[in-house]
């Protein structure tokens, strides 16, 4: 009898047996990554007080989600950067002087209560971080509505209150805003480098760019959120934004508020955005629109957290109505319409 | 203008350098030949032959058991020793039929006809269904079913498949470069059974000799042209193809021929063509060894029923003792092996030994993120996601309202997914449960 040849380890799994190297936790990290910029900008602006804000909100986020998972006897997903992001966004989206409880249980809500509740990442109907801001908006709103000068030296605690510039849009109106920067030009340049009050992360046009570019380069977003969104607003503020019709000026529109950050970093959120790109222009659209409304026509003066909450709602309406177009069903439906 | 393509589509890794530039040799015939009974899709074949049986190389060894269905013959002269189960490489038992090779190497009389062309289309199309020829690409149609459209689907191109998409597989290529001139007098066949004037042959860009080469094997056909499609994976499916060069999209649910259009491989057309010249049937075709785990990657000439096992002895085995994964037919869409006993068939285009830096470790999956890149690169315009979150909780019904059975399981969602998701196991899971 011959002897039994070795037999050689053979793997079995199902196809394909190639996979693409992007990973859900790669993702996570890389917009965490791109969100540095715009987190180092906040701290060179704001001081200390912009780290420890920001810093609370991250731990919070990894504690809370792992004492959740602990307590309801799930696998940990701590390391996927989803959490990281969760805090990070929302410290970002808080103004420099909050007391420091406010991080804490806006990020509690926004990961046991918008995230976990409803069955974790890629569960959540509403972007977890804007849930938590809204939260802690109305729960205090004098302490969310307190904005410091953006020029504390970085040693120093004190802060000087000032207003936003879209604060002083709606209640002093455009002249105010000018005499308070100077002339338009010096207004936009230090709209765009981020040197004005407001959310921590959300100053710099510059820094955020930088690291949109990025997300787009890699493909990890696309044009059609930020895009449309943008687009809504610019025209809506060149349209009703001024005195009289056709004579707003949509550049303070786009530069001021939360606009950049929320249309790049959160409306694009895949979660709870819509998937087929045809339906995430309405989402844009609808975004800008109902940002808009409350920029111009609403109490509060910025309206970009709740513009992007509300779209959310719709998301699942616009994906189940707005499908994809299906291979051989294209040409036959123009043939019908003919 | 830009290469012909289509929309969505994914761009893996194509590794085809280690095995596009070796020329064809022929592989060692097996000392037992296993011949499946049921290797096209269609009615498996009857066995007309039983044990001890002496038979001659190219023998029919089973009949169709039906009008989608082709012949098996027999790949080596020998002695009929065993009929029963095998194990195949769609991972199933199949009836097969062994036969142990006398090495005399002895042919069943062929019909050998150097006027070929002057025979009419039904002569033709009998001496492809009699050669049992069938979709050599891995899809394993009877041809002659697709030779054969009824009246009121008049047929008015017929598109050579020459695009080898799938990443790894080299087979198509090496046969367009060193047979040019017999795919070409297989078209011309096909043209001929199907009364149709204009031809075309396809190939992706990756493969610029075998577009150079086929181009001056048409040059003299007018009414053949050679299109230099995207390197694009699905790109040779069938479908995809046609959109490609014809711009004709196959409704849905829907066959090429209901848009006038018929799709054969390369490796297909030269069956075709070595059936209707010398009467010879398919007892072997090419198959790519290949893979980082493969010492010497070849593309070999195979007789069907040789057992994986020696094809991969053939091409220096594996390169060294630790687990591999063996795949019959490409990365993409291809049959991982728990056997290396399980033989060639008509639809084996490639073995692939894959080292664990090679595939995909697996893994536990995630969550659908909603990112949307599967909807993105689907090539059918399908929600994957959507399909296959349907389908993880078991609502199979609503699957048919995301065109489930649209989904021709390419598993260019599978490989997108950041989630790692089995998307097109859960799609084939919901086809299971539910009726079209």
């Amino acid at each position: 009898m011959v002897a039994k040849k070795k037999e050689h380890e053979l793997i079995v799994s199902v196809s394909p047996h190639v996979k693409s190297d992007v990973t859900t936790s790669g993702i996570m990290w890389t917009v965490n990554i791109a969100l540095l910029p715009a987190f180092i900008f906040s701290v060179y602006f704001f001081g200390p007080r912009a780290l420890i804000v920001t810093s609370l909100c991250i731990v919070t986020a990894l504690l809370s989600e792992w004492g959740f998972q602990k307590f309801t006897d799930k696998d940990t997903t701590i390391t996927d950067g989803s959490a990281v992001l969760t805090g990070l966004l929302l410290g970002l989206n808080l103004p420099a002087t909050v007391p420091f409880y406010i991080p804490v249980i806006g990020t509690i809500s926004a990961i046991v209560i918008t995230k976990q509740l409803f069955g974790g990442l890629g569960y959540n109907i509403f972007n977890p971080a804007l849930i938590g801001r809204a939260f802690v908006l109305i729960t205090w709103p004098r302490a969310m509505t307190t904005w410091m000068k953006p020029d504390a030296a970085f040693t120093s605690f004190d802060a000087v209150s000032a207003a936003t510039p879209l604060g002083i849009l709606k209640e002093e109106g455009l002249a105010k805003l000018l005499v308070e920067f100077g002339d338009k030009v010096n207004l936009y340049t230090e709209l765009f480098l981020g040197h004005r009050a407001g959310s921590l992360g959300e100053t710099s046009v510059l820094a955020l760019l930088i690291g949109a570019c990025y997300l787009l380069y890699k493909r990890y977003i696309t044009w059609h959120i930020p895009l449309s969104f943008i687009g809504t607003v610019a025209v809506i503020a060149w349209i009703f934004g001024g005195e009289g019709w056709f004579n707003g000026d949509p550049l303070i529109h786009i530069l001021s508020g939360g606009l950049i950050l929320g249309a790049f970093f959160m409306a694009t959120d895949y979660v709870t955005a819509p998937s087929v790109r045809k339906g995430q222009i309405v989402f844009g659209v609808g975004c800008g629109l109902i940002t808009m409304l409350i920029r111009l026509k609403g109490g509060y003066p910025e309206g970009v957290m709740f513009a992007i909450l509300l779209m959310n709602c719709f998301t699942p309406m616009i994906d189940r109505n707005m499908r994809s177009s299906v291979f051989g069903a294209r040409k036959q439906v123009k043939e019908e319409a003919k | 203008m830009g290469l012909s393509t289509f929309e969505g589509g994914i761009h893996p890794p194509e590794h085809k350098e280690l095995a596009e530039h070796s020329a064809i040799v022929e592989a060692k015939a097996p000392s037992r030949a296993i011949i499946p009974l049921s290797q096209h899709i269609g009615a498996p074949c009857e066995s007309i032959v039983e044990i001890g049986k002496e038979v001659k190389k190219g023998e029919v060894v089973g009949n169709p058991g039906g009008f989608v269905s082709a012949p098996v013959h027999s790949s080596v002269s020998g002695k009929v020793i065993a009929i029963g189960d095998f194990p195949a490489s769609n991972g199933r038992m199949v009836p097969s039929v062994v036969i142990e090779n006398d090495s005399k190497e002895e042919w069943a009389p062929l019909k050998d006809d150097p006027d070929y062309m002057s025979r009419n289309a039904d002569e033709l199309r009998e001496m492809i269904k009699n050669a049992g020829i069938v979709g050599l690409g891995g899809a394993t149609f009877p041809s002659h079913v697709k030779l054969s459209p009824p009246k009121e689907k008049p047929i008015d191109a017929v598109i050579i498949n020459g695009a080898e998409c799938e990443p790894y597989l080299t087979a198509d290529h090496r046969l367009m470069v060193e047979s040019p001139k017999e795919v070409v007098e297989g078209l011309k066949i096909v043209m001929k059974v199907l009364g149709v004037k204009k031809g075309y042959i396809g190939i992706e860009s990756n493969k610029p000799d075998a577009a150079r080469i086929m181009s001056e094997a048409v040059a003299g056909e007018s009414n053949i042209e050679v299109h230099v499609l995207q390197v694009k994976y699905p790109q040779g499916a069938e479908k995809m193809l046609i959109k490609s060069i014809l711009d004709r999209e196959v409704p849905a649910g829907g066959l090429p021929m209901d848009i006038g259009v018929v799709v054969h491989n390369v490796g297909t057309a030269l069956a075709i063509y070595e059936a209707c010249r010398f009467g010879k049937p398919i007892i072997e075709r090419i198959v790519t060894v290949t893979g980082k785990g493969i010492k010497e990657p070849k593309n070999l000439k195979v007789r069907i029923g040789t057992p994986v096992s020696q094809l991969i002895e053939e091409a220096g085995g594996f390169i060294d003792d630790g687990p591999v994964k063996v795949i019959i037919g490409g990365p993409m869409m291809g049959f991982a092996q728990y056997s290396l006993d399980v033989p060639v068939t008509k639809g084996t285009s490639g073995v692939i030994a894959m080292t664990s830096d090679e595939y995909e470790p697996t893994e536990k999956f995630g969550p659908c993120i909603r990112c949307g890149r599967c909807i993105d690169i689907c090539p059918m315009g399908l929600m994957p996601s959507m399909l296959s979150l349907f389908s993880e909780k078991g609502f199979y019904e609503d699957c048919k309202e995301y065109n489930l059975f649209d989904c021709f399981e390419c598993g260019s969602c599978t490989y997108v997914c950041p989630s790692k998701r089995p998307i097109v196991q859960f799609v084939r899971l919901a086809k299971s449960m539910v009726k079209p």
